[in-house]
């Protein structure tokens, strides 16, 4: 057995942490990247800088202020919702805005290179608003969204300073590939840190070779 | 009348005023250089373009006024952009069905067929845009323009983009559009060529001011206007086809009494045509001309005079029911004494039939 019980479950864990996380950066990214692409908000730059801060941020800092925001005794507490540091949801809540410039990010690409342009078309051919953006922007924005999905499925699974911080250790519910191996370097066993190492070498290399396929126009250091 | 607009916009390095009342029937050219505001026009009719304090209203329905403004998507208009503008993620086919669809069945008075038809498109429907020439596009964009059944077709300089081999391929479908179906037309051009051969309507508009509007030989021939001026100024004449002469390859034409002989024979008799006469190509004789190699001599009554700096005059004359205009030297002009009222004979030196 290359893979022990305990590494498939963080490994299992991980995939489902990136997809629900995935999931949800889709859901609010997708109409946050879209107002972000339309507004001539004068102060719009404050939220771009706010959603890149992830990317200029050690992940302990950003993890330290989750913690003490969904910690048993932090600000949302008070509010009667449960704490959730320490769980799945809090891992999902971390990643979720870690994540948030690498889906953002792609899809503000995408729906500015369509301009404005398909979308009178489509209103002079008697689409309404909603139906413009489901038939015209969600369909032309496609190279995007696949960009958007692979970059924050594989940088979810990347993370490890937020979880550490806010998820802890716990095997089965929040102990996630990249602490794993931690645990396997510190306790010597190389042989169990290689096979999960090179096992998210290959993967990430395999999804970033996907969006550079996809999207020939994509480069990941534009931001 | 049954298109109004009216708005004043002023930007900081634009300003537009109009107040027009337009038919809706025929094509009507908005007439300008670029940058005389002829395209901020036509969105605000679409609303694309929302002009504060602006009010439009077409057959009687308000499209914008006080409060009201019918989106886009709600005006029974179509739109055809400079630039032929196709869906890329769909192909020829769907690009045509995406307007079609959207419209109610009762409503549905141009069949796609139809549209397909016209514009002579059936070979490319299954290809994908982008494959496609720019001629080709363009002509999918007008049929899928027409395939929602307009009442009122925009179109933006839809020529424009193309080189004139295309352009000669596209306007004698723009022409039978108009004569086949019955859709009212709103044209953007800075051509002159085109607005001849298409336009009943014109409107002139120069630096967001609208110089004059009405039928397309008046705005033509108006001396106080700046198409009268132009080195191709013409004068355009509808008339209709009586006989034609194998022999010499000529064609007879009769507006209001007149007959005019024109080079080549391939029209029908009853046909209607429009027939060009530059200005150029107009000179006047006082008497009759007898022995003269010219076939079309008309008497006519001189309307108007205009120098033209000081080597040229561009005479007004009348010419049964149509103005015509003829450009002499100032000292012709000078020895014939030619003066407002006087009879005299236009001898015209050529004659163009457009389509």
């Amino acid at each position: 057995m290359m893979l022990s019980e305990a590494d498939i479950t963080a490994l299992l864990l991980t995939l489902k942490l990136a997809l629900v996380s995935t999931f949800i950066l889709l859901l609010i990214g997708t109409p946050f990247a879209w107002w972000l692409a339309k507004s001539r908000w004068r102060y719009k730059f404050l939220l771009e800088a706010l959603v890149a801060l992830p990317l200029v941020l050690p992940p302990t800092v950003l993890g330290f202020y989750l913690l003490v925001l969904l910690g048993a005794n932090g600000p949302l507490s008070t509010f009667g919702i449960a704490p959730v540091a320490f769980t799945f949801s809090g891992l999902v809540f971390g990643s979720v805005i870690y994540s948030m410039p690498f889906v953002i990010q792609p899809l503000h690409d995408a729906f500015l290179s369509i301009g404005k342009r398909p979308m009178e078309v489509a209103a002079t051919l008697r689409a309404s608003p909603w139906d413009r953006f489901f038939t015209i922007a969600l369909p032309l924005a496609r190279p995007g969204f696949i960009t958007a999905c692979v970059l924050g499925f594989a940088h979810t699974i990347g993370e490890f300073g937020v979880v550490l911080m806010i998820g802890g250790n716990i095997p089965g519910q929040t102990q996630v590939l990249s602490i794993a191996i931690y645990d396997h370097v510190e306790s010597l066993d190389y042989t169990s840190a290689h096979w999960l190492s090179g096992g998210l070498i290959a993967l990430s290399f395999l999804m970033l070779a996907t969006v550079y396929a996809t999207n020939k126009r994509f480069r990941i250091f534009r931001l | 009348m049954s298109l109004d607009i009216q708005f004043n916009l002023q930007r900081a390095d634009f300003a537009l005023h109009v107040d027009l009342s337009l038919p809706a029937t025929g094509i009507t050219a908005i007439f300008g250089p670029s940058g005389s505001g002829k395209t901020t026009l036509l969105r605000a009719i679409a609303g694309l373009e929302h002009i504060p304090g602006g009010e439009i209203s077409f057959k009687g329905q308000a499209w914008q006024q006080d409060t009201t403004f019918t989106p886009t998507h709600m005006r029974s208009i179509a739109y055809v952009f400079q630039e032929p503008s196709l869906f890329a993620h769909l192909n020829v086919r769907q690009n045509l069905q995406y307007g079609l669809k959207r419209i109610g069945e009762n409503q549905r008075r141009v069949s796609l067929d139809n549209a397909v038809a016209l514009l002579d498109i059936e070979k490319l429907l299954e290809r994908q845009a982008h494959t496609l020439s720019g001629g080709e596009q363009q002509r999918v964009a007008i049929a899928r323009a027409l395939a929602v059944s307009p009442e009122l077709l925009l179109m933006d300089e839809p020529l424009s983009s193309l080189d004139n081999k295309l352009k000669e391929e596209i306007l004698p479908y723009l022409e039978s559009l108009h004569k086949e179906l019955d859709i009212p037309i709103l044209y953007v051009s800075h051509a002159t060529d085109e607005v001849a051969r298409l336009a009943d309507t014109l409107v002139i508009l120069k630096s967001g001011e609208i110089l004059g509007a009405g039928p397309i030989q008046e705005m033509l021939t108006r001396l106080d206007l700046p198409l009268s001026h132009r080195k191709d100024a013409e004068t355009l004449i509808h008339a209709t086809v009586t006989s034609t002469d194998a022999e010499f390859d000529l064609t007879s034409m009769e507006c209001d009494g007149q007959l005019f002989t024109v080079s080549g024979n391939t029209l029908a008799p009853g046909t209607r045509a429009r027939l060009r006469i530059a200005a150029q190509d107009v000179s006047i004789t006082l008497d009759k001309q007898t022995g003269t190699s010219i076939q079309n001599i008309f008497p006519a009554t001189v309307i108007e005079l205009q120098e033209e700096g000081n080597a040229q005059v561009m005479i007004k004359l009348q010419l049964g029911d149509n103005p015509l205009l003829a450009r002499l030297t100032r000292k012709s002009v000078q020895e014939l004494s030619i003066t407002p009222g006087m009879q005299v004979y236009a001898q015209i030196k050529s004659v163009a039939v457009l389509a």
